[in-house]
């Protein structure tokens, strides 16, 4: 299964929470982030490492709200690695944005020791990301496991996301323990569940566990079943170091914290160590394995888990995939590092265009601790200069804008995203196209290639024509329909990845009450009638709503994008006439009639407060606004083509 | 210089689009007209200065006996220093309004009324829900007039779905005929939480047309600069002499004290004000704790009322004013925010102040938002 070349180097993800008498800051944070405080304690040198037999490297695979973070709890109380007071709910969830979308973003690992018969064991528990967009990451974490927990909700049963990712932990050979969560709610259906389980991974029954890691139970066993049936790393401890980097994160003070599993050989404080991939060699200021925090070591051996702290300011340069190793005796590389592709494109400009060299700073800035993020300089003629910028996904494209907003404070315009279209000329040129304002002339065009990807829709049975008629409706072509039991059917189409980034997961969750999940992969381009649609206010056209779309959607697309306009755009003292057209023809049409008073008749016996606020919301409001022409255009407005009814 | 205002929070009735502070049970008159005369004791420190203005406000001052008013004014004047030729008005509705109340009103000091006429329109104050009726309308005024009263002000609500632009203009007309030198014209607002609303909501009375409203508007600004009444705020409009000094004072930045449920209190830094509950207002007071709650108002919130209350008089924002209140960079980062709105001949720069156009006092919130800091 090929599968998407998507990587997130960072998120900007707290590792662990530094010190819990001191909890990391809110929403205030503005500048970068709130970063794990490191131990300024030199190297415990009696820190005894563990033998390779007594380690145990696994990670956590669940669909969103399975329980993944509340079970990571628990698996660090019961192994005292954090005591019941300092746990604060969720402890592998830092970010504030993470907790409110309920998805873990980015992955990171922790340390704990569990004592099994009498013998100690040294566990390392690598999180992965839960969402579509970040893939490639949680195949790099998965290459660094021995095995798996399999999470699944007893109320819910397998969804796409944990079939996905279960695939790809069988392609690396995990040793897979499958555990139904949630058993003592209402709803759950412990038997139905096992019996999806079975049929996907093939296991007996007695090798299922039954759990609530909301309340403690199953817990023993999860911890003993890590111990007996997840296989000891391999690895020769005399061999050239080959670490696998399967995650990083940026630290304001120390630069790039990069988190590796060593596979052979073993990594000392001081070494001067090689990333393959970008041949550069730095000397290894800090290594240490992760607790709570990050415990510096002098050294970190063949199948343990640690980090490694360089000086390196920019995440670029540390890539999730890569293979670290000596530059003395150097290794040869880990197989699977792929580079970082953006999949979606939009441009994102400053609210206001005095503001665009205090939005480049925060770009710089943002990149250093998410290397995922590609961004140029792209001027626009409605909204001046800014920037157009590649994202994983739209998740990804929604996190970047909320980082922007919440940490550096930042107001933004993002236009409306678009895939990568491949546009050749007549004259036998290939284009790559990530802006509507960069597709050639009509003229000088000879045809136009899209990205299609393979999607795959698992849902209940009675779903399958909702999902059908959205999934044609978006030019999809269904390749297989499969039972994976007679209550979960998993639907594959090959379709163009441009129908996607439109307003798709909101259609499926909406056709199907919620009870879908989807997951998906490209699988190239192919040629598509592809046109560009303009819109135009009072006539001016606003280049940042223009959208590179299929002709059979055109006409559709372009009604509805002007009626969604029509009611995102504040009435103003004159007639607003809304345009969307295809070169000179024009497609669709609505008009705004012109606001005739905006003013309080009585400013009520002394009430002075409740009016000042009333205005200065409406000046917040302004605040987001871009003047085009002679009209003002929220914020909101340049990505109402994802709000299409 | 400063004011008081008393605020009495009872009617007869319900009108549909009113979202004051009232109540119609009249049960806790008479322990509230007690409570307010307490509150004027706990709260004597509140303002320094020579009160200039007092204004019985509400709900329906005119509800009152005249006993009631006596004790309120004699509690006043005997805790606060007013001035011999305080302007002291008391809003009256045209069905309380007799011979008799007149004269006692007269006696107990009061110079100014401010009556609830809204039309002399018998649908229109039906359509309202008012207490009173056409007749009622037309002779308050009248008998008002003849018991020496001069400083009258009437209320007019315009914009009201049924009323034509005929109709608005016999309405001006008719209080200009009886000499009337103070209006004051609302265009109906239909709030959150009122009858209004729900009935609008509920398709059992049609919505108000905005496009009409600022016809009337426009109408009402042609008539009243014909007339010779000076629209010196957005909503009033005034013979020579014959401006509220009380509302004035609150567009002025000037403290006030407030007094009674509801009342909003203002000492120059903060904004406060009492709890909107007759029974927990009583209660608290009759235990010596005035119930309020209190904004503390940062220097750009200073300047955002202001800008807000300014822009709203035939004054404008006095820039040398706002200087003071602010700095340069302020004043010229507003200058430089109100350019777009004069380009579009809704503001205009006179001399060192920025006046709203006749065209921009329809725009007055808009603005007021646009130059906030």
């Amino acid at each position: 299964m090929q599968h998407k070349r998507m990587t997130s180097q960072n998120q900007g993800r707290l590792t662990i929470i530094p010190s819990l008498q001191l909890p990391p800051p809110k929403n205030h944070c503005k500048q970068l982030i709130h970063t794990a405080s490191i131990s300024k304690e030199l190297t415990n040198p009696t820190l005894s490492l563990p033998l390779m037999k007594k380690i145990r490297n696994f990670c956590i695979i669940a669909h969103i709200d399975h329980g993944k973070s509340t079970l990571a709890d628990r698996l660090l109380e019961h192994t005292k690695t954090i005591s019941e007071r300092e746990m604060m709910a969720q402890v592998l969830d830092d970010m504030d944005l993470e907790r409110e979308k309920g998805i873990t973003i980015k992955s990171h690992a922790i340390q704990m020791n569990y004592v099994h018969n009498g013998e100690q064991y040294t566990f390392n528990l690598i999180d992965t990301p839960g969402h579509v967009d970040f893939s490639y990451e949680v195949s790099r974490a998965l290459a660094a496991c021995e095995g798996a927990l399999l999470l699944v909700d007893a109320t819910q049963g397998i969804q796409a996301q944990t079939i996905s990712n279960l695939y790809l932990a069988i392609e690396n050979d995990l040793e897979i323990i499958p555990v139904i969560n949630k058993i003592d709610m209402d709803g759950a259906m412990i038997a139905e569940v096992k019996d999806q389980v079975m049929d996907l991974i093939g296991c007996k029954e007695e090798e299922i566990l039954l759990a609530s890691a909301r309340n403690g139970i199953g817990i023993e066993e999860i911890l003993t079943a890590i111990v007996e049936r997840i296989p000891a790393p391999k690895g020769n401890p005399e061999a050239p170091l080959q670490a696998l980097i399967f995650d990083s994160m940026f630290n304001s003070f120390r630069g790039i914290i990069a988190y590796f599993r060593v596979f052979n050989g073993s990594i000392k404080k001081g070494d001067t160590i090689r990333f393959i991939s970008t041949d550069a060699e730095y000397e290894a200021d800090e290594v240490g394995i992760l607790k709570l925090g990050l415990q510096p070591a002098n050294e970190v051996k063949t199948g343990d888990v640690g980090y490694i702290i360089t000086g390196i300011k920019n995440a670029k340069e540390v890539k999730v995939g890569d293979t670290i190793t000596l530059s003395g005796n150097p290794g040869e590389p880990i197989k699977g590092f792929e580079e970082v592709k953006p999949m979606v494109f939009a441009g994102i400009y400053p609210v206001s265009t005095d503001d665009f060299a205090e939005l480049r700073e925060c770009m710089d800035k943002l990149q250093l601790n998410d290397a995922s993020l590609t961004y140029e300089i792209e001027t626009s003629q409605a909204l001046g200069f800014g920037f157009r910028c590649g994202f994983l996904g739209l998740l990804h494209m929604e996190i970047i804008q909320e980082r922007l907003e919440r940490e550096f404070n930042q107001t933004v315009i993002t236009t409306v995203p678009n895939v990568s279209f491949h546009a050749y000329t007549t004259k036998g040129e290939k284009l790559i196209v990530n802006n509507p304002a960069e597709m050639p002339d009509t003229t000088k065009l000879d045809h136009i290639d899209e990205p299609y990807i393979k999607a795959q829709v698992i849902s209940l049975p009675e779903y399958i024509g909702n999902i059908m008629t959205l999934c044609l409706g978006k030019r999809g072509i269904l390749i297989n329909q499969s039972y994976l039991t007679t209550t979960r059917v998993e639907l594959i189409f090959e379709m163009p990845l441009t129908e996607i980034v439109f307003d798709f997961y909101d259609k499926l969750k909406s056709q199907t009450r919620g009870y879908a999940s989807f997951d998906y992969s490209p699988i190239g381009y192919r040629e598509a009638d592809i046109v560009k649609m303009d819109i135009l206010l009072n006539s001016e056209k606003v280049d940042a709503l223009s959208a590179l779309i299929h002709r059979s959607r055109s006409q559709d697309f372009g009604r509805k994008l002007c009626e969604k306009l029509k009611e995102l755009l504040p009435r103003q003292q004159f007639q607003i006439a809304i345009q969307a057209a295809i070169g000179a023809k024009i497609i669709a049409r609505e008009t705004i009639s012109a606001f005739r008073k905006d003013v309080t008749a009585k400013c009520y016996g002394g009430d002075i407060s409740r009016k000042r606020k009333l205005l200065e919301k409406q000046k917040e409001g302004k605040k987001r606004m871009r003047q085009i022409g002679n009209v003002e255009v929220p914020q909101e407005a340049f990505l109402a083509v994802l709000k299409l009814d | 210089m400063a004011g008081i205002y008393i605020h009495i929070p009872f009617c007869r009735k319900a009108c549909h689009y009113c979202n004051f502070h009232f109540s119609v049970s009249q049960k806790l008159l008479p322990q509230m007209i007690n409570a307010i005369a307490h509150e004027i004791i706990l709260r004597h420190e509140y303002l320094k200065e020579k009160i200039e203005t007092i204004y019985f406000g509400g709900g329906t001052p005119s509800l009152l006996q005249p006993d009631d008013i006596n004790l309120l004014m004699d509690k006043m004047f005997s805790i606060f220093d007013v001035e011999p030729d305080a302007e002291i008005t008391l809003e009256a509705n045209p069905d309380d309004i007799t011979a008799h109340k007149l004269l006692a009103w007269k006696s107990a000091g009061i110079n100014r009324l401010s009556i609830g006429t809204q039309s002399f329109l018998e649908a229109d104050l039906q359509w309202m829900n008012r207490a009173h009726n056409a007749q009622q309308a037309y002779e308050s005024l009248k008998l008002a007039m003849q018991n020496g009263f001069t400083n009258i002000s009437t209320d007019f609500i315009y914009g009201t779905p049924d009323l034509t632009n005929e109709q608005w203009l016999q309405n001006l007309e008719t209080a200009q005929e009886l000499n009337i030198p103070h209006l004051s014209c609302y265009a109906l607002t239909v709030e959150p939480n009122t009858a209004l609303k729900k009935m609008i909501d509920l398709q059992k009375k049609k919505d108000v047309d905005a496009e009409k409203q600022s016809i009337q508007f426009e109408l009402l600004m042609q008539w009243a600069a014909n007339k010779g009444y000076e629209h010196y705020e957005i909503s009033n409009f005034a013979k020579p002499g014959f401006k509220s000094r009380h509302n004035s004072s609150y567009w002025q930045g000037k403290h006030y004290l407030g007094l009674g449920p509801s009342a909003h209190s203002f000492n120059g830094n903060t904004r406060q004000w009492n709890i909107s509950n007759n029974a927990l207002y009583i209660e608290s007071i009759n235990k010596n704790i005035v119930p309020f709650e209190k904004e503390e108002l940062s220097s750009t919130q200073k300047i955002n009322e202001y800008l807000m209350t300014a822009l709203r008089t035939n004054e404008g924002i006095v820039l040398p004013h706002l200087e003071l209140l602010s700095d340069k960079e302020i004043t010229a980062g507003i200058i430089k925010d109100a350019q777009r709105f004069i380009r579009q001949h809704l503001l205009e720069r006179k001399n060192d102040a920025l006046i709203l156009t006749s065209k921009g006092k329809l725009f007055a919130d808009g603005i007021a938002a646009g130059l906030f800091r």
